[in-house]
């Protein structure tokens, strides 16, 4: 371990330097207003996720006939017990809206997560060895850029059958090929660095010099893309849903709750409004947070 | 020249057969497709057929097979309309080519003017509200900007047809969601390929001796900014094609991207394998164009 700390990669500094830095990240991020709107619908979103049996006025599977497309409770006839009006059977908009979270999350999440195991690795891999290996993962990569995203998963998810765990898998397979572009860019970049040759000097084997050196000083464009990925997931999965393929299950979802809505748009303009709105908002949320975390690791932009 | 030609046609080749593998696949992941051509036959005719159509040949067998019959056109028959798939397809692309192109032109008169007066005026008013508006075009569901302006226009004005694909003014509505989806993305490598080029020596030296600032921005900034601009959008074509399946299944125009969601829905694999790969083809060539673009137009590699 102490060797690996006497070569620091050179843009992370150690002890009361690294602090400091942290502080600047912050102190950079705080400053856009923009950013901390978009931290605090995040954290909404979030909560209303994770409470989302709590912080729900209704059963989201709750159907009442009597009570189907109550409008919203500004609109005429709308009733307080249904803040955002209700469906064509009568359930809750806001509530499903409320579950619905959880889905667009977890999903959103998960593939990332996934895309970031492949791409990652498959970047450090075709970066470092080079050659062969690079020749073969650049051309996965390719192939993988050929097809629409949303087509393949679409193709793949209806094939394997609809499932909340098909659909993460499929959007993270068929969503890394970003990280493995630009982290293969930055290991090219850095190896040449003195600190590598220096780790290489003092006997650190191949996966060391990679794991320890080159990996670590990926992270920040590693954090900014995977912010960013997970609003494009969440789009992805209300597009599935939409499409009707969905998680294959009753629970809400904000896709299939638009599904549902454009039939009923002429009759109850709320229905499809709404769930959208919760889309767009949590996207532009995430896109705000990555577009300004990304400002902030860049020492480059002041 | 040549052998970068060469290269370039080899490397097509290869991921054209990628392409083909991951089609393959699809029908693959499917589980047992006799099951799905004949739904109510008992497993003895099942079995007749699973042998007769080679899908107890191993894996690589069947696959070199599935090249063979692509490259002649052959995707086997649909097993919902019973007639070969690849002409059910190609009846509709021209519709689905259509409704792109006229996104892309509403694009293109959007996002052009817009995206080189922001990296003019970089950190104006102008710049901060046309990224903001990029921003929220990027964060929107193409499917639900459809149905609000479906809402909008057809609903509540009534000024505009809900759907279909017959008379002029149903097109309005999918190529505009087609475009609210497209111009952001176009807007902001627009602006950011003018930025890379707006304060190079060229541009500056062409300032420095009266150049006027229109011309400077015509015909120094804007003919560099180009290049880069055609590889990215290149590169994201995949995606808006992707926005012209959904924008398609909103308002039921009769293109490819419906035909494929409707036979996913019905488990349709032949069509959905050569929807799949006809549209991957698309964003190859047109990559391949590109690239052949810029080789053409880049003195660096030309020369060589």
């Amino acid at each position: 371990m102490a060797i690996g700390t006497l070569a620091p990669p050179l843009d992370v500094p150690a002890g009361p330097a690294r602090l400091a830095e942290r502080s600047r990240i912050w102190r950079k991020f705080v400053r856009n207003p923009a950013a901390i709107a978009g931290a605090l619908v995040l954290l909404a979103v979030l909560g209303a996720a994770i409470f989302a049996p709590y912080v729900a006025p209704h059963e989201p599977t709750r159907q009442s006939l009597i009570r189907r497309f109550t409008p919203p409770v500004w609109a005429e006839g709308g009733k307080a017990t249904y803040l955002l009006g209700t469906d064509q059977v009568g359930r809750d908009i806001l509530s499903r809206m409320i579950h619905g979270a959880r889905v667009s999350l977890i999903v959103g999440i998960f593939a990332v997560l996934v895309s970031l195991l492949v791409g990652v690795t498959l970047g450090l891999l075709s970066g470092f060895l080079q050659g062969r290996v690079d020749t073969v993962i650049m051309t996965v990569v390719d192939v993988t850029l050929s097809f629409p995203q949303l087509l393949l998963a679409l193709a793949f998810v209806a094939a394997l059958g609809p499932s909340l765990l098909t659909i993460i898998i499929v959007l993270g397979l068929t969503g890394w090929e970003r990280y493995t572009r630009v982290v293969r860019a930055e290991v090219l970049a850095l190896r040449e660095k003195d600190f590598v040759e220096a780790a290489r000097a003092i006997g650190a084997s191949p996966a060391r010099t990679l794991l320890r050196h080159l990996l670590p000083n990926t992270f920040s464009s590693i954090i900014v893309m995977s912010t960013l990925q997970v609003a494009q997931a969440i789009l992805q999965e209300a597009a599935l849903s939409f499409l009707g393929v969905g998680t294959g299950s009753a629970y809400p979802t904000w896709g299939h709750m638009i599904a549902l809505g454009r039939d009923f748009v002429s009759v109850a303009w709320w229905f499809p409004t709404f769930p959208g709105l919760a889309i767009l908002l949590t996207v532009l949320a995430i896109n705000l947070v990555g577009d300004r975390l990304r400002d902030a690791l860049d020492p480059r932009v002041t | 020249m040549l052998t970068v030609l060469v290269r370039r046609v080899a490397r097509l080749l290869v991921v054209l057969v990628g392409v083909s593998l991951v089609t393959f696949a699809i029908l693959q992941a499917s589980g047992d497709p006799v099951a799905l051509m004949m739904p109510e036959a008992p497993e003895s005719d099942r079995a007749v057929l699973r042998q007769a159509m080679g899908f107890n040949d191993p894996l690589p067998v069947q696959f070199a097979r599935f090249v063979g019959n692509i490259a002649r056109g052959d995707f086997g028959q649909s097993f919902f309309h019973r007639e070969p798939a690849l002409p059910l397809v190609l009846a509709r692309l021209p519709t689905t080519v259509l409704l792109t192109l006229l996104a892309m032109a509403v694009s293109l008169a959007i996002a052009l003017p817009i995206g080189i007066v922001s990296a003019i005026r970089r950190n104006s008013v102008f710049d901060h509200t046309a990224t903001l508006v990029v921003f929220l075009g990027t964060s929107m569901p193409v499917f639900w900007t459809g149905i609000m302006l479906i809402l909008l226009f057809a609903v509540q004005l009534r000024v505009l047809p809900v759907s279909g694909w017959e008379t002029w003014a149903a097109l309005v509505l999918p190529a505009a969601t087609l475009a609210t989806f497209s111009t952001p993305l176009l807007l902001r490598i627009v602006r950011s390929s003018m930025l890379e080029v707006i304060n190079l020596d060229y541009v500056r030296t062409a300032r420095a001796k009266g150049v006027s600032e229109w011309f400077v921005i015509c015909r120094h900034a804007l003919t560099n900014a180009a290049l880069p601009l055609v590889t990215v959008a290149g590169l994201q074509f995949g995606l808006l094609l992707g926005g012209a399946v959904i924008t398609e299944t909103v308002f039921a125009v009769p293109g490819v991207g419906r035909l494929i969601v409707g036979a996913i829905r019905q488990l349709d694999f032949p069509i959905v394998q050569a929807g799949v790969f006809l549209l991957a083809l698309i964003v190859v060539l047109v990559n391949f164009t590109v690239d052949m673009l810029y080789i053409y137009l880049n003195p660096q590699i030309r020369v060589r």
